[in-house]
């Protein structure tokens, strides 16, 4: 017997099901709340915090990829402090490492670019960090371009959850957090990709890409993960 | 009525900014009714001129007369005007901030030279550590991003301000 429960988003009551995450019920019910490292088909993370809400009874801003909706709660997805905040986190996702949007394959198709734009980023308040960051260029197909990476950990979750193959991992710690293929292995050698190139139409970046495409020509299929996820539940 | 002053400069940058404020076309018309240009690259100033009005600056932040010359514009100006992606983020000059600049003058200067092999300091600015945006070194009034920005967009941040009114640029304008 699936659970139903009764929740308020933005003062509209919405029925959902128990174990649905604040984001999902959102998003089902046409209410938008911005997210990055959320896609449809994977494991949530609460990874980028674009989506924090307020969530009645709760002190602090919640992630609403993550927090599960329960009976009664009273859900606000958009005041000035969480649009303050989603505007500080785009500003230090861009501060982190180097996204030169002018020289990216990805320009205008970017997901960060776009979010950036939504909540009327004109430049970026904190002092750029400005690292200096490899590009993975070994693989026969696909590119890893490290400076346009923000660890969202979508081509992690598509590589583990989807293709089962587990490539792709998050190694070190804060600020020096970076993306490995196959424990350290470069691209193009390691032994279990399988080439299937889902990670990088599940980046919502630059930073994975296909070879051969000049700036701004780099288009994803973002559906593809999600689709696939869909088609395997339905049968 | 006085015309408003309007200075401008590229510092690390291309030029592609100030290619497209002159993309205003015939606008620039319009403009020059009620504006003077009275420094930068269009105009024949020696020198960034007291009491100007309005500075539009392009580039990065980049080598000690880079810095210099924003400084005066600064100190000039009653408006500064952070023009295109180099000005607001670095861009692509900064993206040799992860590189020592000693390092990076060898590799181009001298490993990456087939004749006169040496790095050049005759009449060239030193280098700065890293190309920075203008608000690491100045206080920027309003950020204009874009690689280049579209010409409507310049032409719309300068009828606002002849206006007297405080351009909204809202989410029209992304960067790259």
């Amino acid at each position: 017997m699936v659970e139903k429960v009764k929740v308020r988003i933005d003062g509209e009551v919405i029925a959902a099901t128990a174990g649905q995450t604040i984001l999902e019920v959102a998003r089902a019910n046409s209410k938008y709340i911005p997210a990055l490292c959320y896609m449809e088909g994977l494991s949530a993370t609460g990874a980028c915090r674009l989506c924090v809400v307020e969530v009645s009874g709760v002190a602090r801003l919640v992630p609403a990829c993550t927090t599960p909706v329960a009976e009664g709660q009273s859900v606000v997805t958009s005041t000035p402090q969480i649009e303050s905040y989603r505007k500080i986190a785009l500003e230090l996702l861009f501060a982190e490492r180097n996204h030169v949007c002018a020289v990216c394959v990805s320009s205008g198709h970017c997901e960060l670019q776009a979010l950036a734009q939504e909540h009327g980023v004109t430049h970026v308040r904190y002092p750029y960090s400005c690292p200096r960051l490899p590009v993975d260029t070994t693989h026969p197909r696909y590119v890893l371009d490290h400076n346009r990476c923000i660890l969202c950990g979508r081509c992690v979750r598509t590589c583990a959850e989807i293709e089962g193959a587990h490539v792709w991992d998050v190694a070190g710690r804060g600020i020096g957090s970076h993306l490995v293929s196959e424990l350290q292995r470069p691209w193009g050698e390691a032994t279990t990709c399988t080439s299937c190139g889902k990670c990088v139409q599940a980046c919502p970046t630059g930073a994975m890409a296909e070879k051969g495409w000049a700036v701004e020509e780099m288009t994803k299929h973002k559906t593809v993960v999600s689709r696939l996820t869909s088609m395997r539940e339905g049968s | 009525m006085d015309k408003v002053k309007i200075g401008t400069c590229w510092l690390d940058g291309c030029s592609g900014c100030h290619m497209s404020l002159l993309d205003v076309d015939e606008s620039i018309v319009t403009i020059l009714r009620k504006a003077d240009i009275v420094y930068g690259p269009l105009v024949d100033a020696q020198e960034w001129p007291e009491g100007t009005d309005v500075a539009i600056i392009e580039g990065a932040v980049s080598s000690q007369d880079d810095r210099e010359l924003v400084q005066t514009a600064r100190a000039r100006s009653k408006y500064l005007i952070a023009l295109g992606d180099c000005a607001v983020t670095g861009n692509v000059p900064s993206m040799r901030n992860g590189i020592a600049v000693r390092k990076l003058l060898e590799r181009v200067y001298v490993e990456g030279a087939d004749v006169s092999a040496g790095i050049p300091t005759d009449g060239v600015p030193p280098l700065l550590r890293q190309a920075e945006p203008l608000r690491q070194t100045v206080k920027v009034d309003l950020h204009v991003p874009g690689c280049p920005p579209r010409p409507n967009a310049i032409l719309m941040v300068l009828s606002e301000l002849l206006e007297g009114r405080e351009p909204d640029l809202g989410s029209k304008l992304r960067f790259g």
